[in-house]
């Protein structure tokens, strides 16, 4: 039982608590109805993700890839053999992945928050339901 | 190294080049930006043809972004597959700007024409940006670039189109990220981005979990951005409210190249033998397209919106290429129709999707209850119109009918005949939709519209707007010839044999 | 032997019809085009049949498709021929018809029916004379398409609803016809008309040949079978030379022309016999002729009871081909052209009768004799020869469909010669009311006294035309060889049965 915990638990404490985070983020997304919210559990959602990947590129320590079962393949900066003479290395392309991973995620905020601008520009109201009333108001009306 | 090989690269760079330029232009004189990207679109659908006619006679091209070795440098691939689809693209956006000329005038505040075009640049070299790259994290970034634009384009309409936007800005980031989500699995598993490189790796960790789990989310993320039926919500909204020119080049090409990715995904970096033997996905896939196809014609069929009825039409559309793409692991037939009805698609939902934004613009109409009477009013509208819906139908000769003919002889070759029912029945129910739309432009008697006859003769619309819209529409008719008479075997072939399908027409 | 000629013929309507949407505005010119091209087509049309009739097939190919084995293109054979004779001859007096019927009742978009006219006969034409199934398809989807904007014509709420009802029925049996062709296609690789039938279709398994057979029969739901025949009735309400060139010869042979194709060059005579098709094919037919005789007997409007007997008379087509004997094919083979001569001379009776007196229904027809004499004696030869009697040529089609149930074995032969000759005995019922009506009764209503009968005949361009296709019926009896039709049909169950 201790095994099993510590095998797929304690040493893959990293991919639980991203996921743990992720899932928190996506029921934002989901639940909530004030679209400022739902953008705030998306930019959760993707920033537990990025932790989760930053994380995959400690293959020095625990070496927890390899306990998985997993190649960690060819590394473009440091040699293979390095890790297996025991350096302490972290393999940097996970890194650089999620800082354009991370850019592209600030655009997308920034995209949404003009949106939501506007929306409340236009209809006075950022919560869904009363938005979705309001377009049926207009769809009664006939206005675009 | 032959100049044409530089020319993807090429494509591309100049294409972030030129929408930034733009911007600049823009401030001393607003026309500019338009005719910048029309020239410089024109140049790189010059440039795709060269890089079609040196894909088809010598090979594919392998560019190595600053010189880098392919596993660890980017590298841009092209070969049959992607100079189709390249060309595809590049004049789809080259019409719809003609298009966009006088109906953005009619549907943006002036002040946002610069930026409008300059968006509309941007996306094409995100669509350019992942029909000709060979990397699959360099894929992510064109993916946002062309998403990212996409969200603003639809928004630029204002008004209704705002809340739609705002829902596809969140449905595509989680579609972004799970795409990503799986790349970095499948690096997690083979320490390599390249698609090449990671096709010959992976056959060794094909039963592995993460392998098929980074597959699954990749899947499930390009499947939201090309909205494949059970994730579309979003999309309908989106179609409906956004300016015409960008409802029509989304349809047609921005959602084609989303597709693209699942093929590539499929056939270049897995196999068909990993998708039919190790998760038995096919078949899966054929019948999440039959629901596809038929759900998306029924929903067609109960809307009373012109646009948001040819937004669900795409959903069902969408199953084509789906069922195509799923049935190919059967039998080769299921590529020659998802490749012909990638074309077939683009051409006649943008025909239809312009000829929609025209009766808006000279008409004011969004309803389908207002058709009475077009064919009179509009005719050459109403004509392309026309024939674009025959064509979706499926009506021989037209385009529609030789990629239902492929897909059915797929279908029977895979043995798997519920399909061909399926893609029969969707031929009918197609043209339930269309139908009622087409006799109430021609057929049904409207008392306004006689009166309304004498005072323009033609569709009063420029040319700039109806030269696109008939051009497309006598595609259609054109395709129909070219894809059942064997002109395009070699090309099909070409595709065949570098999408490493086994069989040859 | 390769000719241009066919894409010739087929490129006549298609020019045609691009000409008449040019000069729509110049009603003259664009009715100038039409009948040039009726006149050109049935040249090109009738100078392919010397060759044919010395046992040429004249073929021409477009492109090679994408399928292996298909080529999209023309083989003119002497059934073909048949076919396309009688359209192409047929669309030069009824285009002179219909320019007279759309001008005495001023009919609204003329340019769009004379356009779609075009197209329909273009339709028909590569049913005619196309190769293989796939082109025949493609040809026969489009006389569907085509006639929709015709049956539609008057844009009412009625016509809507008939032309809904004419889709629904006929582009859901394009479904089935487009199943039948590939599954075809994937079963033994080609879709080529071959006299006796494809030889690899044999060897399938019996139950999914049968599957097939049936969905090409549904497929070629043009020929107005039952119980599937009510969209054709409702459709007539198309204008008169509508109904009279499309539903009496071209759409309707279309189906007919495509069920004896089935029957004789894709399944061949000795497969029909072996699964036993023939015989569900003959008691269709024969339960259509029997039951669309009583309904035509109970029908009041004139044109109603002529779609109903087209659908009696198609049947006879069909029987004759589900016998596969000898005679009988030569019987549907000859009915083709000689049916629709008749046929179409009672439906321009029936327009003729519209125009000039504005009567539609038979109760008020009595003594319509003495007002159009001409009119209704061209209508008695059209009666006479649809029920089978001398001196029409409806008796030689019908002699040879006799000879055909007599050659089946016993006791087929008793059963399909009673079922010919009760069916005669109905077409008798439902005609010869009408012509004693209109000779021999007084009329009804105004006026009633006698003597005082102006003649008011129709115009005449709608009056010669009538005239020369109850002519030329007459004709067909003295000398069947008119046109080539009697040789062509020799070459062609020759072909079928290996020299007669």
């Amino acid at each position: 039982m201790i095994e099993w915990i510590t095998l797929h638990i304690v040493e893959k404490y990293n991919f639980w608590i991203a996921m743990i985070i992720v899932i928190i983020g996506l029921t934002a997304v989901v639940v909530k109805e004030n679209l400022l919210k739902k953008l705030i559990g998306l930019s959760i959602f993707q920033t537990a993700f990025f932790l989760w990947v930053v994380s995959l590129g400690d293959v020095g320590r625990g070496d927890i890839l390899r306990t998985w079962g997993l190649r960690t393949g060819a590394h473009p900066i440091l040699w293979k053999e390095a890790a297996e003479k025991g350096y302490i290395y972290m393999n940097p392309l996970p890194h650089v992945l999620m800082l354009t991973g991370i850019v592209v995620s600030a655009a997308t905020t920034a995209v949404a928050l003009a949106i939501v601008i506007r929306i409340y520009q236009k209809y006075g109201t950022i919560e869904e339901g009363e938005l979705i009333e309001k377009e049926l108001q207009f769809e009664r009306e006939g206005v675009n | 190294m032959q100049l044409v090989e530089h020319f993807p690269v090429l494509i591309v760079g100049l294409s972030m080049f030129t929408a930034y330029t733009m911007l600049l232009v823009g401030f001393l004189d607003r026309r500019l930006p338009y005719y910048i990207a029309l020239i410089m679109n024109s140049f790189f659908f010059i440039l795709s043809l060269f890089i079609l006619d040196y894909v088809l006679t010598v090979g594919p091209i392998r560019y190595w972004l600053g010189g880098w070795r392919p596993p660890w440098g980017i590298e841009y691939v092209v070969d049959a597959m992607n100079a189709y689809l390249l060309i595809i693209v590049i004049s789809i956006i080259i019409l719809g700007l003609i298009y966009s000329r006088s109906n953005v005038k009619h549907e943006i505040e002036e002040r946002k024409h610069v930026t409008f075009y300059v968006l509309v640049q941007l996306m094409a070299a995100g669509l350019y940006g992942i029909t000709v790259t060979g990397d699959l994290f360099n894929m992510f970034i064109w993916l946002e670039i062309a998403s990212l634009t996409a969200y603003a384009l639809i928004a630029v309409a204002g008004g209704r189109a705002l809340r739609p936007a705002y829902n596809y800005v969140i449905m595509g980031s989680i579609g972004a990220c799970l795409y990503i989500f799986g790349v970095c699995w499948l690096y997690a598993a083979t320490g390599t981005l390249n698609m090449a490189d990671m096709r010959l790796l992976l056959p060794l960790l094909y039963t592995d979990k993460v392998v098929q789990m980074g597959f699954a989310m990749i899947v499930v993320g390009v499947m939201i951005k090309a909205y494949i039926f059970p994730l579309h919500l979003w999309q309908p909204d989106c179609y409906t409210w956004a300016p015409s020119t960008i409802s029509s080049m989304m349809a047609s090409v921005h959602v084609k190249v989303m597709f693209y990715i699942l093929i590539r995904l499929f056939f270049s970096v897995f196999t068909l033998n990993f998708i039919w033997q190790y998760i038995r996905f096919d078949i899966l896939l054929c019948w999440l397209a039959a629901i596809a196809i038929l759900a998306g014609s029924i929903w067609a069929i109960k809307q009373s919106n012109l646009k948001r009825m040819l937004a669900y039409s795409s959903i069902s559309q969408m199953g084509y290429l789906l069922l195509g793409l799923g049935l190919s692991a059967f039998s080769y037939w299921g590529v020659v129709g998802l490749v012909a009805h990638i074309l077939n698609h683009a051409v006649g939902k943008g025909c239809l999707f312009m000829s929609a934004g025209a009766f808006y613009q000279k008409e004011g109409l969004r309803q389908i209850k207002d058709c009475e009477g077009l064919g009179k009013r509009m005719p050459f509208s109403s004509a392309a119109f026309t024939i674009a819906a025959a064509s979706l139908i499926g009506i021989p000769p037209t385009a529609g009918f030789a990629s239902k003919l492929f897909l059915i002889l797929a279908s029977l070759d895979a043995a798997q005949y519920q399909f061909v029912v399926v893609l029969l029945l969707s031929g009918l129910l197609n043209l339930i939709y269309f139908w009622r739309v087409i006799d109430k432009i021609y057929f049904v008697k409207h008392e306004e519209a006689t009166k309304r006859e004498v005072e323009r003769r033609g569709d009063g619309l420029p040319f700039s707007m109806l030269g696109p819209m008939l051009f497309l529409a006598s595609l259609c008719i054109v395709l129909g010839f070219v894809w059942l008479s064997d002109l395009s075997t070699p090309l099909m072939n070409q595709i065949l044999a570098n999408l490493g399908v086994g069989g040859s027409l | 032997m390769e000719s241009i000629t066919p894409l010739l013929v087929i490129l006549c309507p298609a020019i045609a019809a691009v000409l008449i949407s040019i000069s729509r505005n110049k009603p003259n010119i664009r009715e100038v085009w039409t009948i040039a091209a009726s006149i050109v087509m049935f040249a090109l049309v009738l100078s392919m049949a010397p060759a044919v009739v010395n046992g040429a097939k004249i073929s021409y190919t477009i492109f090679p498709t994408m399928f292996e084995n298909i080529n999209f293109g023309f083989r003119v054979d002497a059934f073909g021929l048949i076919f396309a004779i009688t359209t192409s001859s047929l669309w030069i007096l009824v285009s002179f018809y219909s320019i007279g019927y759309m001008r005495a009742l001023n009919e609204h978009g003329q340019t769009r029916f004379f356009f779609f006219f075009c197209l329909a006969i273009l339709g028909a034409l590569g049913v005619a004379l196309s190769s293989n199934l796939l082109t025949l398809f493609i040809f026969y989807e489009i006389i569907t398409i085509s006639t929709y904007p015709l049956i539609i014509h008057e844009q009412t709420p009625e016509a809507l609803k008939a032309g809904h009802k004419y889709f629904a029925y006929l582009l859901t049996s394009g479904v089935f016809l487009l199943f039948a062709i590939m599954f075809t296609y994937y079963l033994t690789g080609t879709t080529d008309f071959i006299p006796g039938g494809i030889p690899a279709l044999a060897s399938a398994t019996q139950i999914i040949a049968i599957i097939i057979f049936f969905c090409f029969l549904l497929g070629f739901l043009k020929s107005a079978w039952m119980p599937f025949h009510s969209w054709l009735p409702t459709a007539m309400i198309a204008p008169t030379p509508v109904s009279a060139l499309l539903h009496a010869v071209a759409v309707v042979k279309a189906g007919v022309f495509g069920i004896v194709r089935i029957v004789c060059y894709i399944y061949g005579v000795d497969l029909m016999q072996e699964l036993n098709l023939w015989l569900v094919l003959a008691i269709i037919a024969g339960f259509t002729m029997l039951v669309a005789s009583f309904f035509a007997i109970a029908q009041d409007d004139l044109k109603k009871r002529l779609a109903y007997s087209i659908i009696s008379q198609l049947s006879y087509i069909i029987l004759g081909a589900a016998m596969v004997t000898q005679s009988g094919i030569s019987a549907a083979m000859l009915y083709i052209p000689f049916h629709g001569y008749m046929k179409i001379t009672l439906f321009l009776c029936a327009g003729a009768i519209m125009v000039a007196s504005g009567k539609r229904r038979i109760s008020e027809m009595a003594g319509l004799g003495k007002t159009m004499p001409v009119t209704m004696l061209a209508f008695s030869v059209g009666a006479i020869g649809m029920v089978g009697l001398p001196p029409v040529c409806g008796f030689i089609s019908k002699l040879f469909l006799c000879f055909g149930a007599w050659e089946l074995f016993s006791p087929y032969n008793w059963i399909f010669l009673a079922v010919i000759l009760i069916s005669s005995l109905l077409d008798v019922i439902y005609f010869f009311p009408i012509i004693h009506a209109a000779f021999f009764k007084e009329p009804i209503g105004e006026g009633g006294m006698s003597g005082s009968y102006k003649v008011k005949e129709a115009p005449r361009f709608m009056l010669i035309p009538l005239v020369i296709t109850a002519a030329i019926s007459i004709i067909f009896f003295i000398h069947p060889n008119t046109f080539y039709i009697y040789d062509l049909m020799k070459i062609a169950v020759g072909q079928l049965f290996g020299g007669v």
